[in-house]
């Protein structure tokens, strides 16, 4: 088991924004969060990345408890936030090379992983081009190509494809495939692209209103919504119970739009 | 044991170097903005300083008031790069790319260490100009080395102490806009009440003990000794690292404590 949450919850003054969540994720899973803006998503992911202290409840990562050795949790970890993580004022190569020394790789290790990482990800040629000149494609690659130097056992990716378009979305969810495959790579995934959970995630969770309202493979959610439902449809029956309450704050939707701008 | 600790210090140290590295980086793409930054002691020192020398009993009476000045502005162009530098970090939170950093391993201490001694670095341009127009106006400028060194040290670690303290500022106020205001208003107090344009012995009491209470005069008091031919220090130059090398341990631990939280 690489994620394991006990009553994991988080408030903020009056709001719970993660309520008593119970979540396992095993090896080598790829598992999707989906859930409407607001739902706590992002939320449960910084506080598993260690960014944010939880209100109570219990959680490990990598086997490690959050509260008690998140330093132990961060070296295990990768983390792709939502928001424009590369630095645009420096090349492709010095943000890996940032990444390699805020990781403790080993000085006689850094360029072969760097240069390895650069060609996986394809961005060799434009390793010496400041970032700020990069594509939304080519920024998301090396986001991750900068969040996975230190081989981390889990990687946490929160929106990984917003903004992006269809080929280079493509490009991003084979590389993560193929991550997978030859490094059982565990990995949460936030998304809002319901044919990418449908086809990429072994597992999903959908969250609403801080709490998580149902979870399985994709086959065993649209089961349970009817005959011939799709991902979308099971969305929005489970969450549209309480359609026109949008709990998604004025942050939330300028993070997201400045988010898709910035990659866009 | 010895050898952990020995390497837990290294793996530390290129920890905060490879922050201060990026930053440095960055300068060496854009070093434009080190020569706007060559402005403001410009004006300083041949609008003020050319009129100021006319008015008697300012001079503190065996340096001529250029000399004593120029000291003085070296100083103050410093504070005044070093303490907006915490918008970077405001603007690196509102990016995504603090929180590349808050998931590293790398402790928070070594983050803001790095930080900061990037800050003094940048600083060291200014040295270039004061020096190169102080010798213009003919100040009695030392080329003696080892007082030049001594001045390139005084002004990392004034620096990093100035530029910490505004990192400090930005973790509590979290916005540009009122990042902005409040350091408009920290800058001025900060550089009248100290010994940078006239002598402690021209203020009043009070006012006396507030510089006194003040870094920028020990740093003020360490350059006009190493800078000037047949100056002395008045505090004694232990005295004068003692207080700055201190007070920026002590805004490091601080600052520490508050960096994680601009994740939240």
């Amino acid at each position: 088991m690489m994620i394991e949450t006990r009553e994991l919850t988080r408030r903020f003054d009056k709001l719970v924004a993660v309520d008593r969540i119970d979540l396992t994720v095993e090896c080598g899973e790829i598992f999707g969060l989906i859930g409407p803006n607001g739902a706590g998503k992002s939320t449960l992911i910084r506080m598993l990345t260690t960014l944010l202290p939880p209100t109570s409840g219990l959680a490990t990562v990598a086997g490690f408890d959050i509260v008690k050795s998140p330093a132990a949790v961060r070296q295990h970890i990768g983390y792709v936030p939502q928001l424009l993580s590369a630095d645009g004022s420096l090349t492709g190569y010095e943000n890996l090379l940032l990444s390699a020394r805020l990781y403790g790789v080993p000085r006689r290790e850094r360029a072969e992983r760097i240069a390895r990482a650069l060609e996986w990800m394809e961005l060799s040629e434009a390793a010496g081009h400041l970032a700020s000149h990069y594509s939304g494609g080519m920024l998301r690659r090396l986001e991750i190509a900068q969040s996975l130097l230190h081989g981390p056992g889990v990687l946490f990716l929160d929106e990984p494809t917003v903004g992006l378009d269809p080929l280079a979305r493509e490009t991003v969810w084979h590389r993560l495939l193929e991550l997978k495959k030859s490094a059982r790579t565990t990995m949460v995934v936030t998304t809002h692209r319901m044919d990418e959970i449908n086809e990429y995630c072994d597992r999903i969770a959908l969250m609403d209103r801080g709490r998580m309202i149902a979870t399985g493979t994709a086959q065993e959610l649209k089961a349970s919504v009817g005959p011939g439902a799709s991902m979308d449809d099971v969305f929005i029956r489970l969450v549209g119970a309480r359609a026109g309450s949008e709990p998604g704050s004025y942050r939330d939707v300028r993070l997201e739009r400045g988010a898709e701008k910035a990659h866009g | 044991m010895a050898e952990g600790a020995i390497a837990s210090l290294k793996r530390y140290a290129a920890q905060a170097w490879g922050v201060a590295a990026a930053e440095i980086q960055k300068l060496v793409h854009d070093p434009l903005e080190l020569l706007t930054r060559a402005i403001q002691p410009v004006l300083w020192l041949l609008l003020f300083g050319e009129v100021m020398v006319q008015v008697r009993g300012v001079s503190p009476g065996h340096v001529r008031y250029m000399d004593f000045l120029s000291a003085g502005i070296l100083a103050q162009s410093c504070l005044f790069v070093a303490i907006f530098y915490g918008i970077s970090a405001i603007w690196e939170r509102d990016l995504g790319v603090l929180q590349r950093y808050l998931v590293s391993p790398a402790p928070r201490s070594a983050l803001v260490a790095g930080k900061a001694f990037s800050a003094g670095v940048r600083a060291l341009s200014q040295a270039v100009i004061v020096y190169l127009l102080a010798f213009g106006l003919g100040v009695g400028i030392s080329f003696n080395p080892l007082h030049i060194l001594t001045v390139l040290v005084a002004i990392v670690v004034g620096s990093a102490l100035f530029s910490t303290f505004s990192l400090i500022i930005a973790c509590i106020v979290k916005t540009r806009e009122r990042f902005m205001g409040i350091g408009q208003v920290l800058t001025m107090p900060i550089f009248f009440a100290s010994n940078a344009i006239y002598p402690l012995s021209l203020m009043p009491v009070w006012l006396r003990i507030v510089s006194r209470a003040n870094p920028l005069t020990y740093e003020v008091d360490a350059l006009r000794a190493m800078m000037l031919n047949g100056e002395s220090s008045a505090y004694g130059l232990a005295c004068d690292f003692g207080v700055l090398v201190g007070v920026t341990c002590l805004f490091v631990a601080i600052a520490s404590r508050l960096y994680g939280r601009m994740g939240y």
